[in-house]
Formats: C-alpha cells, sequence, structure tokens
C-alpha cells in the first residue's frame, strides 16, 4: 500500500488582482521525492513555491503539505535574514525560534560545511551574493526539515558554492522530500524523480 | 508558554541589538522630541499657563513614536527577514510582542530625555502625569507596531502610517492629557488602562491576519 | 437576484415612498420645536444618518470578521461597500450636524457636540481606510488587512466616544447642551418613518454598489480569461 503523497496540488490559480500567475497546477509528490519544477520567467515557479511553504494562498483549487511549520524548510529569492546581525546571530535566533535542538553545535556544523565558519562574526551585509545564499541554506536547514523547497538556489552561487549545494542536494534526497526550481534542471538529473514544466502565463 | 516567552524574548533581544548596532533611530528620536518641544515654546503665547504645554507635551510624544514606528519593520523588510518569521513554527503574535516591546524601551529611552526637558523648559509633572505616560507609551507600541506592520505590507508611502496610526492615537491623547491637567486624573488613567487592554488584546489576536495571507 | 431576497427595484421604490412620507410627516405632522424652530427638523435626518453610518461600520466589521474567519470570497467586497457607504453617511452626519450646529447656535463647528466629535474622528480613521486599501496589491494580503482595520473601527467606535466624554471635561465647559429631546408621540413617529427611509435607502445603495464591484471583478476575470 502506498502511503499518502507528501505534497498535493489540485488545480492550483494564483492572481494578483487581474493577473493570473498560476493557473491549472496539479501534481503530487511522495515522501522521500524531489521535484524540479522549471519554467520561463513569469511562469509562476516562485508562486508556486511559496503557495507550497505558506507563504501565499491559492486564489483557486487546494494544496495539501501533509507538514506543519516546524518541518519545513524554504529558501526564496531574498535569503529572508537579518541584514545587520552577524552570521552566527541569525543562526542562533531562527534556531531559537526553531527549537532546534544542540543548537550551537548544529550551527557550528552547518557554517563550517557550507564554508561560513570564518565570516560567523561578520554581519550579513558585509557577505557577498554567494556567501549570503551559503547562510541562506544553512537557515533552511537548520531545523533538519523533512520538506526542502528551493527557489533557484544555484542563481546566486560561483562555481564552487553551486558544486557544493550539488554534493548537498545529492545527500539531503536521501532524508528529505525536495521541490527546487531551477533554470537549470541538469544538475537535479541525478536527484530528480519527478518533473514539472509551467508554461508562460 | 514558556518557549511563547523564549520566543518574544528572542525577538526583542534581536530588535535591542540592532538598534544598538546601527543606532539611528533611537537618536533620531531624542533629538526630533528636543526640537519639537523647543518649537512650541514658540509656538505658544506667553500668557498662555501650563495646561497648553501638556497638551503639547503629548503631541510630541506622539510624532516622535511615529518616527520610531516609521522604521520598526524596515529590518524585516530588508532581505525578507519577516517571511522567515512567519515560516517558523513561532506564534505570529509572538512576532507582535516582540515588536512591541522593543518600541516600548525604544520610546521609554526617549522619554527619559524627553520628560526632564520639558520639566526643565515648560511645566513640573506629577505621578499622575508620569503614569499617564508609561500607560500611553504601552498604547502606542502595542497598537503602533500592528499599524506599522500594515504600512509596511504597502506600497511605501511615509505618509500612510501616520494617517492610519493618528486617530486610534487620539483617545491615548485625551488620556495623557486629563492625567496631567485634570482633578480627577484616576478617571483618565483608568481610561488609558481600558484603552490598553482593548487594543492590545485586539492587536495580539489580529497580527497572525496582517502578516499572512 | 435570487428569488427569496426581494428585488433591488422594488426595495428602492418602497425607500421613495417612505421618504415621501417621512418628509411630509417631519414638515407637517411633527410639532415645531418651541426654541429652535425650523432648524430643529434637521434632526430628523441628522441622528438617522448617524445611526446608519454606525450600522454601516458595524455591518463592515461583522463581513470583516467573517471574512478572518471562514475565508469567504464575498466577504471582502461586503465589508468594503460597508465602509464606503459608511463614510459617505458619515460625511452626511457632519453635514448635517453642521448645518443643525449653524441653525440652533450659530457656529459651523462645536467641539461640545460629543456626537459629532466623535463622527470627525471615525471619518478621518474610515477614510484612512482607502488609504491604506489602494496601497495594497490586491489579493489575500489586502483583503486581510482591510478587514483587521475595518475590525479596529468599531472597537475604536465606544472607546473614542469614551475618551470624547472624558476630553469634554476640560475642553469646554457645555455651554450647548443637545440632550436628545424629549420626543412627542408624532415627533417619534416621525422619527422612526425618517429613520426607516434612510435605512432602506443606505440598504438599497449598498446593494447597488456590491453588485456593481461584483460585476466590475467579474468583468476583470472574464477579460483575463479571454486574453489568454
Amino acid at each position: 500500500m502506498t502511503e499518502a503523497p507528501l505534497v498535493r496540488a489540485q488545480a492550483v490559480e494564483r492572481r494578483y488582482g487581474s493577473r493570473r500567475v498560476l493557473r491549472g497546477v496539479s501534481f503530487e509528490l511522495e515522501r522521500g521525492g524531489a521535484l524540479v519544477v522549471t519554467g520561463p520567467n513569469g511562469s509562476g515557479k516562485t508562486t508556486l513555491l511559496r503557495l507550497l511553504v505558506g507563504l501565499a494562498v491559492p486564489s483557486r483549487g487546494t494544496i495539501e503539505v501533509g507538514l506543519d511549520r516546524a518541518r519545513v524548510g524554504f529558501v526564496g529569492h531574498e535569503p529572508l535574514v537579518y541584514r545587520e546581525l552577524t552570521a552566527l546571530e541569525n543562526l542562533d535566533l531562527f534556531g531559537r525560534l526553531y527549537r532546534v535542538p544542540e543548537r550551537r553545535e548544529r550551527i557550528g556544523m552547518l557554517l563550517e560545511r557550507f564554508g561560513l565558519w570564518d565570516a560567523r562574526g561578520e554581519r550579513v551585509s558585509a557577505f557577498s551574493r554567494g556567501m549570503t545564499q551559503r547562510l541562506a541554506l544553512c537557515r533552511a536547514l537548520l531545523h533538519e526539515p523533512e520538506l526542502l523547497v528551493l527557489d533557484e538556489p544555484h542563481s546566486a552561487l560561483d562555481g564552487q558554492g553551486a558544486a557544493l549545494l550539488d554534493q548537498e542536494l545529492e545527500a539531503l534526497v536521501l532524508q528529505s522530500t525536495l521541490v527546487v526550481a531551477t533554470h537549470e534542471p541538469e544538475r537535479l538529473e541525478t536527484v530528480a524523480t519527478a518533473r514539472l514544466a509551467l508554461g508562460a502565463a | 508558554m514558556s518557549g511563547y516567552l523564549a520566543d518574544v524574548a528572542a525577538l526583542a533581544r534581536k530588535d535591542l541589538r540592532l538598534e544598538l548596532r546601527a543606532r539611528d533611530t533611537l537618536p533620531a528620536m531624542l533629538l526630533f522630541v528636543l526640537a519639537t518641544l523647543v518649537v512650541f515654546h514658540f509656538a505658544l503665547p506667553a500668557d498662555a499657563g501650563d495646561d497648553p504645554a501638556y497638551g503639547l507635551l503629548w503631541v510630541a510624544l506622539v510624532f516622535t513614536s511615529l518616527l520610531g514606528l516609521a522604521r520598526a519593520w524596515v529590518p524585516e523588510r530588508e532581505a525578507g527577514a519577516l517571511d522567515g518569521l512567519v515560516l517558523a513554527p513561532t506564534d505570529r503574535s509572538a512576532i507582535w510582542l516582540g515588536k512591541a516591546i522593543a518600541s516600548l524601551a525604544f520610546l521609554a529611552a526617549a522619554e527619559v530625555v524627553a520628560l526632564p526637558a520639558f520639566i526643565l523648559f515648560f511645566a513640573p509633572l506629577d505621578a499622575y502625569a508620569l503614569a499617564g505616560v508609561l500607560l500611553a507609551s504601552i498604547g502606542i507600541c502595542a497598537v503602533g507596531s500592528l499599524v506599522s506592520a500594515m504600512a509596511a505590507a504597502s506600497r511605501g508611502r511615509e505618509v500612510l502610517l501616520p494617517l492610519i496610526f493618528l486617530p486610534l492615537a487620539i483617545p491615548i491623547v485625551v488620556g495623557g492629557v486629563g492625567a496631567s491637567i485634570s482633578e480627577e486624573p484616576g478617571k483618565f488613567l483608568a481610561f488609558l488602562g481600558l484603552y490598553d487592554a482593548v487594543f492590545a488584546i485586539l492587536s495580539w489576536a489580529a497580527f497572525e491576519y496582517v502578516v499572512t495571507e | 437576484m435570487s428569488m427569496t431576497k426581494p428585488s433591488l427595484t422594488v426595495l428602492a421604490s418602497v425607500a421613495v415612498v417612505l421618504a415621501g412620507a417621512a418628509m411630509a410627516m417631519i414638515f407637517f405632522v411633527a410639532p415645531e420645536d418651541a426654541d429652535q424652530g425650523l432648524s430643529q427638523k434637521i434632526f430628523y435626518v441628522h441622528v438617522p444618518i448617524a445611526l446608519t453610518a454606525y450600522a454601516c461600520f458595524g455591518l463592515a466589521a461583522w463581513k470583516a470578521f467573517r471574512l478572518l474567519t471562514t475565508r469567504g470570497d464575498r466577504y471582502d467586497l461586503e465589508s468594503y461597500t460597508g465602509v464606503h457607504q459608511g463614510t459617505i453617511f458619515g460625511a452626511l452626519t457632519l453635514v448635517t450636524g453642521s448645518i443643525w450646529a449653524k441653525a440652533s447656535w450659530g457656529v459651523w463647528w462645536t467641539w461640545s457636540s460629543n456626537q459629532l466629535v466623535l463622527f470627525l474622528v471615525l471619518f478621518l480613521f474610515y477614510c484612512a481606510y482607502f488609504m491604506l486599501r489602494y496601497s495594497i496589491e490586491p489579493g489575500p494580503r489586502r483583503e486581510r488587512i482591510s478587514a483587521v482595520y475595518a475590525l479596529f473601527g468599531v472597537a475604536l467606535v465606544p472607546v473614542s466616544f469614551l475618551a470624547i466624554r472624558l476630553a469634554s471635561d476640560f475642553i469646554h465647559p457645555t455651554v450647548f447642551t443637545r440632550d436628545g429631546p424629549q420626543m412627542t408621540g408624532k415627533m417619534f413617529a416621525a422619527f422612526c418613518v425618517s429613520w426607516a427611509a434612510i435605512t432602506l435607502l443606505a440598504y438599497v445603495m449598498y446593494r447597488v454598489e456590491l453588485a456593481g464591484k461584483r460585476t466590475d471583478a467579474n468583468l476583470r476575470e472574464l477579460r483575463e480569461v479571454l486574453a489568454s
């Protein structure tokens, strides 16, 4: 017996005023899978991901995610951090809010893994774009989410950072369910179990 | 319960830390309130007496807090941190409470400067007046934090915040001035307490709907 | 239009008839006031308009509450229309109140009328509603923020009223007292007819505006679908 899908979207539509950004999107994603979302700019990839994590609600249709907020991680277009706090302070704050056990150790481990340990005491405003993106990933992974939603995560990263991320994703897909919106679906060929191509709105 | 308060404390601490680092909002508020008091001196006729001065104190406090409130959610907007807070398992009302407490701290700091200045320039303040300032500050920060989040969700025209805040601040001014000059200040202090209770509870409950879809 | 709701034309006709009856009663049936004379007649229009404004704001708040608790689609426009009607009637309250003040006491405005001051505060508050609403992108966010604001409005009514009552202690000694006049039977009858007429009129206006807004929204959606 197959268990119920972790994510189910049915006829999802999202409008902003009279502008329709998403139309009639339906899909299912089982636990442990990895969904790769592609589509040209303006096709609603970002909107769909925001709908998945609950930052937006559909104008029509339904999206069901069988997890509460504490088990979902999100990396969007913005890093979702405080620019004038240090990397450490940011992660400490979110670590507290997510009730991460053994917070300090976990933060230290993530910072090291993403090459930010040396910069941990610097404010995010001093970071490069790549460093900020890596911090965003740390923040999203802090609480070991069961569902990780990533919006074009490679875009801000340099070659080294991107390779690091690919490694991470390969490891992550073994423990979590992934949804990744990307312009480079080839990078995720090895991990993808499902694909969704959004058309131009 | 302790988790909730811990969240509130972590969030308020974050705001205090940010302000201590940036040091832009609080000095601006301090200077503004002092400058306003000086302007008021020139705005009052020589034989005005004390009562009008008390009224102007409250105008100064309300407008100074507007200055602080306008900047309240800026750190959350810069890199999308508000989304990060909304995504967290934290109760959304804790976000409001943390911000309100931090705003109250800043307003209190401004008052520590403003009140002695007022006493120096204009007239003495008795215990009732000071209690009025305390209660009014709570009300201002409670309502202000929510209303400021509403304004932050809009297409950033600065004049919007005063427009939506000032009608709500009118009862506060009444309460405060009454506590300062009336023969029965207790009545006005009780009224301020009522205002605080009503609007704090309302803001606490409604904040969720302001930051989510 | 559903079969159970009385048609709009019927209601509008009834409203017109009632308004005519009210006018007749005000000028021919209700006795003239000993002190204020003809100008007192404004009372028959001013007070119902004020009450209707309150009712509109109350309706808007109720719809707002429903929107926040049930996520129904229709409540946003209903709440908005309620605020809009309330603001119109609120403005009319201020105007008729001002006319009455001029006729009775010779001044266009007085701070000693608690009712009038309260309406001024509310008028400011609800005007800001529109500024707030139209500076947010259309969507669920705007609906919810508008709804919260509308709810704050009704909380503001009793609190402001209390504040103004307290304030009158030290703002003005009340020189001009205007208690609700003791109404004789005929005056009361005229008042009730007038109130019924104005309330019905407000309801008709509400329905008309709501229908217009809904049609607008549907049209826009259709256009969207056709354009794709």
